[in-house]
């Protein structure tokens, strides 16, 4: 079976500055996939390029069709949630009202009701808060809010960008026991891109290894944990 | 990329003096070819490009928004048209005083306009813009301006029995004060005071932390910038020889800012081109359509922004970096 | 004290076409950070056509709703055409733009409908004098009428997921693309809205001030000041300050400085509060940022 995601050659940048050059990865169905690098090593570009949100190159697939040349807005139609860095909360709006935005483009009323439900399983805190204002709402928080309002979508792939960042220790153990369940009971496939290599590790089955935009390490998650390289740099030990 | 540009527009070679100098002689030369008509309408092309150049070192460099200069270039004009009609002044002495006058009330605005940012300022000045005319048609005023009638002067001569025509002369004493507000713009933009002002442009807050003295340098930007638009002002009255309230209303200041947008905000040169834009395409529109000037104007207005959407200015600028094969500095 | 009445009751009145004029500037402010001088411009236009249609023999309504759904065409129009270009132009170009786009349309309605003033007919009449005289039927009616049109405007966007759509796109377009919302389509869309509920405003307010190609000119500007006044980024604020501004102005002309000053009066007491609330007096005060 072919892989659910599917890059190759994959380029993009900024302005005139390309910032990937070339890079080729996947992501089975139902698997989870990182991402791994150091600050500027083009993890985030990666993810704005697979949505369209800049200038790329090269080729992707996605659940079988190519989708280099879509717009953003029917990537996500075609079933890739995005939860981008910096969580793009819609701090204006309230909670409710983001997670409404999250079903956009879905029209079974009781689907999204029971998808809802759902998510408030995982997400306890988000019931709470549903009146309040999103951007009254505490990092973490707000991070549960963008998982949920990309899992709205009824995505087939979800992207995560830095779902660590700027959180505290406890929290971010919340966060990635949430998504390995996510995976789990939801068959989601993911691809996560993080800096924290051991966390991302240890949900991923397979990953890639990112530095100045080319990938230099890839393979399952086990095998990239043995490497020295990875070790000595980004697990540090 | 500013710093870049202001690097450019900085160094002073050898092409860039040669070029200026050819330009002025060509200027110069208009004197004695062109008629009185073309002479006038030139002249009104020094005083618009002036009455721009005051609007390039507010909005183009420190970033904040008048739609409100018309006001200055009234204050200028009225200066110099009460001083002649109602004192006798020779227009050259009128000058300074109307210089004066305008540094003055800017400086006065520029104390409200720290407080107000962006399109709150775009209001306020263009409060200014809708009273002035309001102001000067008052009853209780209008010994002393004319009031509704406005003020008519005598024509100016040429000095020293010099064999030119009044025309001439006002010609070529607007362009000689032209070249002396260009001068004073590009010195001012050009160091370190050019550098501050852009950095309140782009950024307030890290201007100040880098020492930039914010709020004397927006009320000197203000003051300075009313006293270029009012020399402006002074040179049309002049030209003119009549000055009424209705020539001043808000759609001066627009026209302004309209010179101002399609020379190139932050271009000093481009002012030039903005002055020549206000004066000669209202009567292209008109010789295109006579039913409806204005939408032929708006259009070529518009067709302007399309085609050059940081005016002639920021054009030139990339052609010549183009030129240099220089890569365009990366946006983020 | 009759006096001062009537003229709180013509205030309201003509507080009503500056909050609908100021809720349209500031819808379109929200969704793309700039001021459409162009609104008044536009919303003359579409008086003249409701005119039009009117001594076409259309009836009053039938020619108001027409109107409305042409205004919106014409707005959505404008934005594809003539704003989408200018997207990643500096913001000064884009104000030469709305500046071409105001003179054209001013032109062309003095070209194709002529300079005259034109009288225009109000739907609203009554057999007997309204709550004692002080307000004219038209000024009820069309006070009205503008609630109602403001009132749909906020359920629109507060209840619909259309208006949430919108909303989010003006608020943070990335995500917005994310959540799969056309922000583009959404642009369109508040464009239109913006020039329909101008148009409403311009036919409530022809009656009144009567109808030539620079009738909204100085209605732009109180409603600009209003806007402004109730704070620029606050729909809620803008219709607020639009009747603020009605009655200080009308007051001014009345009491004080007489109709020839009230326009200049009235800016600098909108300046004078500016001073004190520098973000309006609903608007939220802008982040610096290092």
């Amino acid at each position: 079976m072919p892989p659910l995601l599917e890059a190759r050659g994959l380029t993009a940048g900024y302005g005139e500055t390309n910032v990937l050059h070339g890079i080729d990865f996947a992501v089975e169905e139902g698997g989870v996939t990182a991402l791994l690098g150091a600050n500027g090593a083009g993890k985030t570009t990666t993810l704005r390029a697979l949505c369209g949100m800049i200038r790329r190159g090269g080729e992707i697939a996605f659940a079988g069709q190519r989708i280099e040349r879509a717009a953003t807005e029917d990537i996500v139609r075609r079933g890739v949630g995005h939860v981008p860095d910096g969580r793009g909360t819609f701090m204006e709006l309230t909670v409710e009202e983001n997670l409404r935005l999250g079903a956009y483009t879905r029209r079974d009323r009781a689907g999204v009701a029971a998808d809802i439900a759902r998510l408030f399983d995982y997400f306890p805190r988000l019931r709470e808060r549903l009146r309040q204002q999103a951007g009254t709402l505490s990092g973490g928080e707000q991070q549960m809010l963008a998982i949920a309002r990309a899992l709205l979508v009824r995505p087939r792939l979800l992207l995560l960008d830095e779902p660590s960042f700027g959180l505290a220790p406890l929290i971010v153990r919340d966060i990635f026991h949430i998504l390995r369940r996510i995976n789990t009971e939801e068959r989601m496939s993911i691809l996560v891109v993080e800096q924290n290599a051991s966390l991302a590790l240890d949900l991923a089955d397979h990953a890639y290894l990112l530095e100045t935009g080319r990938i230099v390490v890839s393979g399952t998650a086990a095998a990239i944990r043995q490497d020295e390289a990875v070790r000595r740099s980004y697990l540090g030990y | 990329m500013d710093a870049d540009r202001t690097v450019s527009s900085g160094r002073f070679g050898l092409t860039q003096a040669l070029g200026m100098g050819a330009f002025l002689a060509v200027m110069v030369g208009f004197a004695f070819i062109a008629d009185s008509y073309h002479l006038f309408q030139l002249t009104m092309v020094v005083a618009y490009a002036v009455a721009v150049l005051g609007l390039t070192l507010l909005t183009g460099y420190t970033g904040q928004i008048s739609l409100g200069q018309g006001a200055f270039f009234a204050i200028g004009s009225y200066s110099t048209a009460i001083l002649m009609a109602n004192y006798d002044w020779p227009y050259w002495a009128t000058l300074p005083v109307a210089a004066a006058v305008s540094a003055l009330v800017g400086f006065l605005i520029g104390f409200p306009a720290l407080r107000l940012g962006g399109l709150y300022l775009a209001l306020t000045t263009f409060a200014l813009a809708v009273s002035v005319p309001q102001i000067l048609k008052v009853n209780a005023l209008s010994d002393f301006t004319g009031g509704v009638q406005g003020l008519t002067m005598d024509k100016a001569e040429a000095p020293f029995g010099l064999p030119l025509t009044g025309d001439q002369w006002i010609y070529l004493f607007s362009l000689g004060v032209g070249c002396l507000m260009f001068l004073l713009a590009w010195n001012l933009t050009r160091g370190r005071t050019g550098r501050a002002m852009m950095a309140v442009r782009e950024q307030a807050v890290a201007a100040e932390a880098m020492g930039v003295g914010l709020a004397a340098l927006k009320i000197r930007t203000f003051a300075v910038s009313a006293m270029i638009t009012g020399i402006g002002g002074a040179l049309s009255a002049i030209a003119v020889q009549f000055v009424a309230p209705d020539s001043f209303n808000f759609f001066l200041s627009i026209t302004l800012f309209v010179g101002l947008v399609v020379g190139g905000v932050d271009s000093i040169p481009g002012a030039l081109f903005g002055g020549a834009f206000i004066e000669f395409i209202p009567n292209i529109a008109n010789d295109i359509s006579k039913a409806a000037p204005g939408a032929i104007y708006g259009a070529i207005l518009i067709g302007f922004m399309f085609a050059l959407p940081r005016g002639v200015g920021g054009g030139v600028m990339a052609m010549l970096r183009r030129a240099r094969r220089r890569p365009l500095p990366e946006v983020r | 004290m009759n006096g001062l009445l009537h003229q709180i009751a013509s205030g309201i009145a003509s507080g009503a076409i500056y909050a609908s004029v100021a809720l349209a500037l500031v819808m379109i402010y929200q969704a793309t950070h700039h001021v459409n001088f162009a609104q008044g411009e536009m919303a003359t236009l579409s008086t003249f056509v409701a005119l039009t249609l009117i001594h076409a023999g259309v009836p009053f309504w039938g020619a108001f709703v027409l109107t409305i759904l042409l205004s919106f065409a014409l707005g959505v129009v404008v934005e594809r055409i003539l704003m989408r270009p200018m997207m990643n132009a500096p913001v000064l170009s884009s104000v030469g733009v709305f500046i071409g786009l105001l003179l054209v349309i001013n032109a062309l309605d003095g070209w194709i409908f002529g300079f005259t003033i034109k009288s225009f007919p109000s739907p609203f009449h009554a057999a007997h004098p309204l709550l004692g005289g002080y307000v004219s039927p038209h000024e009820i009616g069309e006070t009205g009428l503008t609630v109602v049109v403001l009132t749909l405007v906020w359920l629109f966007f507060r209840y619909t997921t259309l208006g949430l759509a919108m909303r989010a796109a003006a608020y943070n377009p990335v995500s917005a693309r994310l959540c799969g919302v056309r922000v583009n389509r959404m642009l369109g869309l508040g464009w239109g809205l913006a020039a329909a509920i101008g148009a409403a405003a311009g036919i409530m307010v022809a009656p009144v001030v009567f109808l030539d190609p620079n009738m909204m000119s100085g209605i732009l500007l109180y409603a600009f000041a209003g806007a402004l006044l109730g704070g620029i980024d606050s729909p809620l604020g803008a219709v607020i300050g639009g009747f603020v501004v009605g009655v200080l102005e009308n007051l001014f002309g009345a009491y004080v400085v007489g109709t020839e000053l009230k326009l200049t009066v009235a800016l600098m007491i909108i300046v004078a509060v500016l001073l004190a609330r520098p973000a309006g007096l609903f608007g939220r005060a802008v982040q610096s940022r290092v």
